[in-house]
Order: structure tokens, then C-alpha cells, then sequence
């Protein structure tokens, strides 16, 4: 039977007919999906979000450890966090098999930054699948195991967001049956101390040369032979752009195995071709392996490192005599960012601290979104956790009264992932910041997944429930404060006193997502045209339902959803509800 | 058959997903080979939104580029015009007259361009749908999206009720009703 499927969906497929009983995934656009998917599996696979990539990683260790097929699926910058235990996995290797399915993100879809994770094969050596569509998701995830358990190595599969959110046709089969593998103390294979890794490196080297001999036969390498002069090496979603630009005019290898490479299937390739083009998104990666071996070829100087590619620049790149101009004009249009959804707690949140004028140090989620005009209220943004632990630092060289008007802003989810360790540096090096989690009760941004603070597992079915306040008490910090963003007074009463004291300080700005199912308000804000002195105050929250038309203020109904913080922001009570 | 290339834009929030999905459910009924580029993510917070559909008997890249697309569906109309330079010269718009303001109109920084069906009509055959209000009339503001598409289908020459069939399969059964109405208004424009 063939079905349409979105890449993501097509892995979890793939991982369920390969027998895997253990996913752990913390979400990140665009590899999310993969973990939700396998949710539907739950008489055969274990799924769960973990609180971070790390963990994530170390608990599918462990179930591989234990002899059981298992994954781990994250974005680009996840495979930073669970770095760790991936390079010494490598050393240890896998027993039953273990996937780390990584997707990155060019163009910058989602992500704060366009790193190749390709890099991270080569440096943890470890081999690295790339499929092209859904139906190769599928197959790829189920070589990926085979692989695993025959080298015994973690095995990592990229993808990219065109290929987990694009949706084409996969051929379901059944699930086979993957009995546990034997667990056996064995000290020699499983505990990384210099003793044993020492030994363990040699047999990373050597598995090094199999997989690299492996590559020169393996049918996930192919070579499409037109019997053209133009060769063209390529892989994951470029071969299908470069297929659509070039169809069966050049000849194609593409690497479904994006490391260890081929030595000699290259240089057979590249022997036919009078000229070879490298189409590879992101870093020179198939290129500087081809060059090292001596091949010429053009690559990133015809090409470019950034963002996405497309059919469109490949062809103009190769057979640029046929590109024909469009003299069309490309219409001035406006452009639309994305922005805080209206009915967002966070809106109250970044007024009161643009109002007081403070510095923020921002996070990674939906609230990154308070950098955007017109709250503009957020400073800096690195990665997940940053917020607590920059903002540290930075009170650190500029002193007290610097950090009088210094807080960090934070989700739930993300403080759970490392927020946490940050706030443990802030308590025990003398720290004296004042940090906002900003708990909507979800990990909203990337789609609503449950975590350890909302009291429901992947399945949603009830769960143990960290206790914030108490947690940030038992690390040291004496004053937690739950507040509701959007009673703006009392909030901005409560940042004021928090900020300014001269120890550590957690406001909990309590409200639950706008998009939550159960978050529910009546009727819809409308502006009284009476009253209203057109002061314009309820367009500095930035909500997308307001606005100003020529000379009043207008209300978008079908936009609103009746939170009503504009009528606590309107100093003059012009702002009422219908439908009440 | 060469390929088919259908773009479907919007404001994230509109519903695109679902339209997307239904137009993939028909072309696979149809036998086709499909691809469909969905967006997820930070975008779909209210920021500009791009889906891409296409189909025929064989079909590479998920993406359509520039001059490509035979058809766009149109959400927005703002978001019609950011993509007229994907349709083909000739080819078809069915654009929802909703206007919704982008942040930088918002707070002044742009303003929100005048004549914008004018403009889509000088490069493509443009039908204009009040989606908003005939979802409104069917009971539920949420099926625009099935009502622009209901007025797709009507030029697709593909049967009325194997649409209706690929919409059962495809919409959740507890609002299958008021989507099918949506999508008979859509149809009768």
C-alpha cells in the first residue's frame, strides 16, 4: 500500500518496520513530527519527550545498550546538546541498534542559526545517511539500523526541512521482529575510561575503513549514467532540484551514504565527465572530500554556501544559454514576520518590560518574538538556556545597578531543557539576577508538545508535574513570585520590586498559550469610537488584530480572540467587549 | 502528463495545511505521483505562509519556482500578490478578499498596497471569493480555506463528488459536515 507522507512521518514509519521499541526526542523545528509520529506505534515503541536532546540521547544509549533498537530525532542545533554522549557512543557502539536522526534547517525556516551536521559524522565518525524524499525516509531509517547493529555505531540520519515537510509516496511493509539482543556486562566495550578507550579508538579507525570500503558498493550510492560529459555529485534534497533542473542530461552520482565517502566510485564518476559539478546545500562538504582526492570540480565558487537551493539556479548554473528572463516585476509587497499570536501571555509580559525600559535577555521559543517590532523589548538571543545564564554574566562585568534593569526571559519548556543550570550558577556563584520563566503550560513554538512541567506525557496521558516554585526554592532562590501577565498593574508592580533587590529572584508569569483547546475568552474586544481619545496605547502591545484605519482604531473580529489586554492597556476604558 | 504545480499561500493560522492536504489526497486518487512542501514552525505564527503542491506522472523537486505554478490559492490577498511572480503567464488565481494587516502596516512602517486584485488580474485569470463571509453563512469562520477551495474545484474538471469523498478522508468526522457545506458554496461561486 502507498501513502502520501510527510518526510518526518515516512522515518517513523520506517523505524516502526525496523523493529525499534524506544524513541526519546526533545522537539525542534523541522524534526518534530518524527517523535509525534511514532506516538500512533504505542503497542510496539516507548516514545517520550525528554527534557533535553542530551538526555534524549543518553536514554536511547541506553535502550540500545540494553540490546533494543532505539532512536533519538532532533534539529541541527539539538545534535549540539547531545554532542556529548554521540562522540563517545561512537566508541562504544551500539548492541541493539541506535539512529540519531538530525534535520537541519537552510534557510533558516525555524532555527537561529544554518549549521551542516554533516560535520558531526566526520568528527565523531560515525556514518551518516541522507535521504531525498519520504519514500528513502523509510528506507534510509531501516538501513540505518542494519547498519548500526552490523558495525556496531551509532548511525546518523540527516535530513533537511524540505525533505521532513515535504510529503510524497511511501510503500508500507510490516513490522519486522527485532527480538531484544542479549545485555552482558562487559566492561571493556561499555565504560569510557582511558583504559578501554584507548583500545575502543582502534576499532573506531578500523570501522572507519569498513564503512568507507562499504560506501564504493553500497547500493544507497547511485550512479545515473545518461552518457553525458556533465557529471553532477549530489545528495538529500539537491538531487531532486538537480533532477528537475537537469532531468537526463547529465549523469548523476548521488551519495545516499553522506559519510564515509567513496574513493574509487568517485573517481570512476568524475573519469567520465569532462566536467563535474558538486550541488550540495550549506558547507563544501562532498566537494572538499572530492578535491582532497585530486578530482577538479566546480562547486561553492558557482554555487552558494547560504541558504536553499533551487531547479532554478542549477539550471542557470549549468546550461545557463537557456535560462530565459521573466521581465516580470516583482510586486512591492509589505512583508509579513511572523509575530505573537493574538491572545499571547507573552504580550503582557514584553509591554511591562518595554515600558520599564529593561534590558532582556531572551530565549529560544515563540517569545523570541519580543525582539520584533513593536515590542522590540528582547536584547539578545543565543541558544536554549541562554537567557538565565548570559544575563549572568552580564550583571557579572557591569555591576549592580546594571543589573537593577536586567532580567531574562524564559519558557517553561526551555528553562526545563537548561534554563535550570543557569539559575544554579546565578544562586551559587553570588549571583543576584532576576529571571522570568514564562510559563504558558506547552512547548508552543513548535506545535504544542507536552513537558515535564504540564503534567502530561507524549501520549497525553496524565504525569508527574515538576513543581516550579518549589524547584527554583530548592536550588536557593528565596523569592519566587507567581504572576499573571496580563493583570498589567500587578505585574509591573512585581517586576519593579524584583528587578531592583540584591539577591536572586524567579517571577513565574503564569498564563496558558492562546492556542490551547481549553483556553477560552468570551465575545471580542471592539474600541468605542466615543470614547476613545486616539491615543494610540493599545497599538504599542503589537497585537495583529489592531490597528490604526486613518483616523480610529479598528478591531479585527476575526482575528481577536478576546483576551482583552488591550482594554487593561487603554488608560480611558474605550475598549469593551461584544458579544457579552 | 507533465507536472501539475498548485501553490497555496496565506497568513499561518488560515488553514492552508488542511487545503494542502485534501488537494494531495485528490491527485493521488488520481493516480498521480505527488509531492507536497509544507511549512511548520516559526512561520506559521502569523507570518507569510507558502505550501506547494505538485503533481503528474513522475515529479522531482517539492517546490515551485518562479513562472511555475498553474495555480495559486490565495488566503490573503496580500499574500497573493507577494506570490504573483510564481504563477505562469495565463495561469490561475482564486484569491479570498480577506485583507489582513502584516505588522509593518500595523505600526505605520508600510502601508497595505492599493489595487492589489488589478494586479494579480494583469498576469493571471483571477477569481475573487468572499471566503470569510460564505464560511460565516455555513456556521464556522475556521472552513474559509475549504470554501476557496470548493471554488478551485469547480475548474479542475475533476467530479464533484470524488471531491467530496477525498474531503471525508481527509477532514476530522466531527466537523465533515460544515466543511462539505463550505465546500458546495465554494463550488456554486
Amino acid at each position: 500500500m502507498k501513502k502520501l507522507m510527510l518526510g518526518n512521518e515516512a522515518v517513523a514509519r520506517g523505524a516502526y518496520e525496523a523493529g525499534v521499541r524506544f524513541v526519546s526526542s526533545y522537539p525542534g523545528t523541522p524534526s518534530t513530527e518524527i517523535t509525534e509520529s511514532i506516538v500512533q506505534y504505542k503497542d510496539d515503541i516507548f516514545a517520550e519527550w525528554a527534557p533535553n536532546e542530551k538526555v534524549a540521547c543518553e536514554a536511547a544509549s541506553g535502550a540500545a545498550m540494553a540490546g533494543a533498537r532505539a532512536m533519538t530525532c532532533c534539529k541541527h542545533v539539538g545534535l549540539n546538546v547531545m554532542a556529548d554522549p554521540v562522540f563517545t557512543m561512537s566508541y562504544i557502539g551500539a548492541n541493539g541498534g541506535l539512529v540519531i536522526a538530525v534535520a537541519d534547517d537552510p534557510g533558516m525556516h525555524s532555527s537561529q542559526n544554518e549549521q551542516d551536521s554533516r560535520h558531526y559524522a566526520k568528527a565523531a565518525k560515525i556514518p551518516m545517511l541522507e535521504p531525498s524524499d519520504s519514500g528513502e525516509c523509510r528506507d534510509f531509517t531501516k538501513a540505518a539500523f542494519e547498519l548500526s547493529e552490523q558495525y556496531d555505531t551509532p548511525v546518523l540520519l540527516r535530513l533537511s526541512t524540505r525533505v521532513s515537510h515535504s510529503q510524497s509516496l511511501v510503500e508500507l511493509a510490516e513490522r519486522e521482529d527485532i527480538p531484544l539482543r542479549d545485555y552482558q556486562k562487559d566492561i571493556a566495550k561499555n565504560v569510557m575510561m582511558p583504559g578501554n578507550a584507548i583500545k575502543k579508538h582502534v576499532v573506531v579507525e578500523e570501522r572507519q575503513k569498513n564503512l568507507a570500503a562499504l560506501a564504493e558498493t553500497s547500493p544507497l550510492n547511485k550512479v545515473e549514467d545518461n552518457g553525458s560529459s556533465i557529471g553532477v555529485i549530489t545528495s538529500g534534497i539537491s538531487y531532486l532540484y538537480a533532477k528537475e533542473a537537469l532531468g537526463n542530461r547529465v549523469n548523476y552520482l548521488k551519495l545516499g551514504m553522506a559519510y564515509p565517502m567513496p574513493e574509487k566510485l568517485i573517481r570512476d564518476f568524475a573519469a567520465k565527465c569532462e566536467k563535474l559539478y558538486i550541488v550540495e546545500e550549506l558547507d563544501p562538504f562532498i566537494e572538499e572530500h572530492v578535491r582532497a582526492l585530486g578530482i577538479g570540480c566546480i562547486g561553492k565558487e558557482q554555487f552558494t554556501m547560504l541558504y536553499e537551493y533551487s531547479a532554478a539556479m542549477i539550471k542557470k548554473a549549468v546550461f545557463p544559454e537557456e535560462v530565459q528572463s521573466d521581465s516580470f516585476e516583482t510586486p512591492n509587497a509589505p512583508m509579513r514576520p511572523p509575530v505573537l499570536c493574538p491572545g499571547c501571555p507573552h504580550r503582557g509580559t514584553f509591554y511591562v518590560l518595554k515600558k520599564l525600559g529593561l534590558t532582556v535577555s531572551g530565549d529560544i521559543g515563540c517569545y523570541t518574538l519580543g525582539a520584533t517590532a513593536p515590542l522590540q523589548s528582547v536584547d539578545s538571543v543565543i541558544c536554549m538556556g541562554a537567557s538565565v545564564s548570559a544575563a549572568y554574566g552580564m550583571a557579572k562585568v557591569r555591576g549592580a545597578e546594571f543589573n537593577k534593569k536586567l532580567v531574562s526571559v524564559i519558557g517553561d519548556s526551555t528553562f526545563m531543557h537548561s534554563g535550570i543550570t543557569g539559575l544554579i550558577d546565578i544562586v551559587y556563584n553570588h549571583g543576584a539576577n532576576t529571571v522570568i520563566i514564562l510559563d504558558n503550560s506547552i512547548t508552543g513554538m513548535t506545535g504544542h508538545q507536552d513537558n515535564p512541567l504540564s503534567g502530561k506525557d507524549i501520549y497525553g496521558n496524565p504525569a508527574k508535574q515538576v513543581d516550579l516554585e518549589l524547584l527554583c526554592k530548592a536550588i536557593g532562590v528565596e523569592r519566587v513570585v507567581v504572576a499573571d501577565p496580563f493583570d498589567i498593574k500587578h505585574f509591573e508592580e512585581v517586576v519593579k520590586e524584583e528587578v531592583t533587590s540584591d539577591e536572586p529572584s524567579v517571577i513565574i508569569a503564569q498564563r496558558p498559550c492562546a492556542l490551547l483547546k481549553y483556553v477560552k475568552y468570551e465575545g471580542k474586544c471592539a474600541a468605542d469610537p466615543e470614547k476613545c481619545k486616539k491615543c494610540k496605547m493599545c497599538l504599542r502591545i503589537g497585537c495583529p488584530a489592531i490597528s490604526w484605519k486613518e483616523d480610529h482604531i479598528e478591531i479585527d473580529e476575526t482575528q481577536c480572540n478576546g483576551c482583552g489586554l488591550c482594554m487593561n492597556v487603554c488608560p480611558f476604558g474605550a475598549i469593551g467587549k461584544e458579544g457579552v | 502528463m507533465s507536472t501539475t504545480s498548485i501553490m497555496i499561500t496565506g497568513v499561518g493560522g488560515q488553514g492552508t495545511l488542511l487545503a494542502v492536504r485534501v488537494l494531495g489526497n485528490m491527485a493521488l486518487r488520481q493516480g498521480y505521483d505527488v509531492k507536497v512542501s509544507e511549512v511548520h514552525g516559526m512561520s506559521q505564527r502569523g507570518g507569510s505562509v507558502v505550501t506547494y503542491l505538485r503533481y503528474g506522472d513522475q515529479v522531482y523537486s517539492p517546490i515551485i519556482e518562479k513562472g511555475e505554478a498553474d495555480v495559486i490559492l490565495a488566503f490573503e490577498k496580500l499574500e497573493a500578490l507577494r506570490c504573483l511572480p510564481y504563477v505562469k503567464k495565463g495561469g490561475r488565481i482564486v484569491v479570498n478578499n480577506q485583507k489582513i494587516d502584516p505588522m509593518p502596516v500595523i505600526t505605520g512602517a508600510a502601508a497595505y498596497p492599493e489595487g492589489i486584485i488589478e494586479k494579480l488580474q494583469e498576469r493571471a485569470e483571477v477569481s475573487v471569493v468572499p471566503a470569510i463571509r460564505i464560511a460565516e453563512e455555513v456556521g464556522n469562520a475556521r472552513t474559509a480555506n475549504v470554501v476557496l477551495l470548493g471554488s478551485y474545484a469547480k475548474s479542475s474538471g475533476i467530479p464533484k463528488e470524488e471531491w467530496i469523498e477525498v474531503l471525508r478522508e481527509t477532514v476530522p468526522a466531527r466537523f465533515i459536515d460544515v466543511n462539505i457545506q463550505a465546500f458546495e458554496r465554494g463550488y456554486q461561486i
